[in-house]
């Protein structure tokens, strides 16, 4: 924590940045976002295990933007938003610059290049816990599952919450946000719930960075993360492209090779 | 003796190729069963993964969804678009607890007319079978207080 | 009018058996996995005694969607169906007494100029059997509003655990008497010694009356700006409090027939007061953050004569980005 706190008074002092974005203490034993602008503050910042929030949503939103110069604390999943947002022509190099932890170690890494060098040594796989998960719900039959996701859905209450903390999702006009047609329906009961994460996921197939900050902004708990998740997976898996892997759009839901494999089209 | 259930069928097809061929099975005067309610769109491409949803939940018990065979898109690309798309929306629909058996997927060319003929009865054989599909269209009324 | 009676947990046991067979629903907190839930309830032992339930039980009177009326086309005539509130007969059991003190904030919103038929109708179907708090936590700020973990404001009959055991049952309404009533379990007093568990304790960390002179003064201070930068602008906190009301009204229709319905909606996202031609008065999420603060704590209280918050500090706990209003409120009101 000295380490970044000594780099972030760097910055700030200078003038580099106008803004450090990183953790600080929360409620109780929380961690909660926080945006250091005057060097004296930099104490403020913490990294440690608790810092798991994937902060990267704030490179998009506009009254951050609006500070300046972003330096970001960013872990590993952050570094691999920064790469999407970057491929997506939503962040400009010059824009933000990742302090990133790796190993326990800060590194200032100035350039999306030196960003996609530092995230190809950190292994992708998501957490033993989710993965034991998906797998439970892969081996279920489709009744069973359709009963797992109709119980855990019944709680969503179209919060919105999942969206808003999710870097990938920066539509200033969300789908559910058009309503000439009303796509998708906004009220919170169960057609409206099932058809509006199945298209988030969809939404998101090929450019989540699976850091599982959806799921864990759900106040409810629903584990919307493993439907991110899955769909990624299933991306990676059927077409070898992934989300946030480098700074140059790879987008595998707007690309496609004429001898793509499947097995279900007569 | 008791009414046997007859599917509604739903079948979103590409204006190019398959549309054209359900039309030339029609002028073949090749008999298929009529259970398909066919919409016309320009290209696969087109299709919006969502489309399967709204039949379901509509009161459709079985999708077909068929289009130009890859390299024959009337637009070059919107098949392959669509292929990309159906490989993880599909897998997704399985996920979430969607009945897979119940959706069809075919490439039907202008010139096909009796593969078209074969596919609807088919599929309709196949959901006839598997029953009506009430789960998504009951969903319609969950929820509301 | 109140009258005191024990009540072990085995009469609660058979207080609520009897509560179901005359037909009435029994919700109350829940354990689910590791979150406390607004479920139905049975016996004694599903009431969590302590702890905040994620999301509000304003449900029930206020439900996150309802249906307000239907229609079909019938040839070229539009048959209107005029739906009525399915009010289920509920007795809320277990209540925070925060949330049971949240219900006059929804009443005075859907009573104000219209009177909401909907609303009432679930109003005057359900009982409120509210329970002390003995423990609190760091989101709690009741205490701050006027009100303390044993208020009976809003509850029909208010449990406070007794230290040899059992509760003291506090009839508070005329609607908590015959709640009793209906479930034909015998009582007995209170007896006068019977020492009550202290409640928990929360100190007040700012004064109500005092923020809200100070806001008065505050609509164009940089603080705002500062509190909300890290809010994502979701709905987390309107959803899961007791006291939020804005709501949407939706239309799902086709060409053969539709349905009105109502679901909640939050002043915290940016849609919410965006206008048909593309103007947006609230347009950064500082507006935003500073209308739900104002909102809560002039507007309600100077138009309304209550507050729109009662100090539960569920949005506290559900906010993703920890936005602990707590302490939003507490430097709002020491600053100058």
């Amino acid at each position: 924590m000295d380490a970044l706190t000594s780099k972030a008074k760097e910055l700030l002092t200078a003038g580099t940045v106008k803004v450090v974005i990183g953790y600080g203490k929360g409620t109780g034993e929380s961690r909660r976002p926080i945006f250091v602008r005057a060097a004296e503050r930099a104490g403020e910042l913490v990294v440690d295990a608790g810092c798991v929030q994937n902060l990267a949503t704030y490179l998009t939103k506009a009254e951050v933007r609006a500070l300046g110069r972003m330096a970001i604390v960013a872990v590993p999943s952050t570094l691999r938003s920064m790469l999407q947002l970057a491929a997506e022509k939503q962040l400009r190099e010059e824009n933000a610059l990742a302090l990133a932890i790796i190993d326990g170690d800060i590194r200032e890494l100035a350039t999306f290049d030196a960003i996609e060098e530092a995230v190809a040594t950190v292994p992708d796989a998501i957490g033993e816990a989710d993965q034991k998960m998906i797998d439970k719900l892969t081996a279920m039959s489709v009744g069973e599952r359709r009963a797992f996701w109709a119980a855990e859905l019944g709680r969503c209450v179209k919060c919105y919450a999942c969206r808003s903390s999710c870097p990938m999702c920066y539509c200033e006009r969300c789908t559910m946000d058009c309503n000439r047609p009303q796509w998708i329906p906004v009220a919170s009961h169960a057609l409206g719930n099932l058809e509006y994460h199945m298209v988030r996921a969809m939404h998101l197939a090929g450019r989540c960075v699976q850091c599982g900050t959806c799921g864990a902004a759900c106040p409810v708990g629903i584990p919307v993360h493993l439907l991110t998740f899955f769909a990624e997976q299933t991306v990676r898996r059927q077409f070898g492209q992934k989300g946030g892997a480098n700074a140059k759009l790879d987008y595998a839901m707007s690309t496609f090779k004429p001898d793509d494999k499947e097995t279900f089209i007569r | 003796m008791a009414e046997q259930f007859e599917p509604k069928m739903t079948a979103f097809v590409c204006n190019w190729c398959t549309y054209a061929g359900a039309d030339l099975t029609g002028t073949s005067r090749i008999k298929y069963q009529s259970n398909v309610r066919v919409i016309r769109l320009p290209c696969t491409g087109r299709i919006d993964f969502m489309l399967v949803m709204k039949a379901f939940s509509r009161g459709s018990d079985g999708v077909i969804i068929s289009g130009c065979h890859p390299n024959d898109c009337h637009y070059t690309s919107g098949n392959y678009h669509a292929r990309r798309r159906w490989m993880v929306f599909r897998d997704l629909m399985d996920f979430m607890g969607i009945d897979l058996r119940r959706v069809t997927f075919s490439w039907v060319s202008a010139a096909e007319g009796a593969k078209w003929a074969e596919l609807v009865n088919e599929a309709t054989n196949t959901v006839r079978e598997l029953g009506p599909y009430k789960e998504v269209q009951e969903l319609t009324a969950v929820g509301i207080d | 009018m109140s009258e005191r009676y024990i009540l072990t947990e085995g009469s609660i046991g058979t207080l609520l058996e009897g509560l179901v067979s005359a037909g009435q629903r029994a919700l109350g907190p829940k354990e689910a996995g590791n979150r406390i839930e607004i479920a139905e309830i049975k016996t004694f032992a599903d009431i969590v005694q302590n702890g905040q339930s994620v999301v509000s039980a304003k449900g029930v009177v206020f439900p996150k969607v309802e249906r307000l009326l239907k229609y079909r086309f019938e040839g070229k005539n539009v048959a209107l169906d005029d739906v009525e509130p399915q009010a289920q007969p509920t007795v809320l059991f277990g209540l925070r007494p925060c949330e049971a003190r949240a219900f006059h904030a929804l009443d005075v919103v859907f009573n104000w100029d219209s009177k909401d038929k909907f609303f009432n109708a679930r109003m005057a179907n359900t009982t409120i059997v509210g329970l002390t708090c003995t423990q609190a936590d760091d989101s709690c700020f009741c205490t701050s509003l006027g009100s303390r973990p044993n208020d009976t404001q809003g509850s029909d009959i208010l449990l406070s655990p007794l230290k040899a055991g059992g509760f003291a049952a506090e009839v508070l309404t005329a609607k908590g008497k015959a709640l009793l009533a209906l479930a034909k379990v015998a009582l007995a007093p209170v007896p006068l010694n019977a020492a009550l568990i202290p409640p928990a304790t929360v100190a007040p960390a700012f004064d109500a009356k005092a923020l809200q002179q100070k806001l008065a003064a505050k609509f164009d201070s940089p603080l705002w700006a500062e509190q909300s930068l890290r809010c994502l602008g979701c709905g987390a906190c309107a959803f899961v409090c007791p006291t939020c009301v804005c709501f949407d009204i939706q239309d799902e229709a086709d060409t053969k027939q539709g349905q009105r319905l109502r679901a909640w909606d939050s002043c915290g996202m940016r849609l919410f007061t965006l206008h048909a031609s593309g103007h947006n008065p609230r347009d950064k999420q500082s507006q935003r953050w500073r209308q739900r603060v104002f909102h809560k704590f002039s507007y309600y209280p100077e138009r309304l004569g209550t507050l729109g918050c009662v100090g539960c500090g569920k949005c506290s706990r559900a906010c993703p980005v920890d936005m602990n209003l707590k302490q939003h409120l507490a430097d709002a009101a020491s600053q100058g």
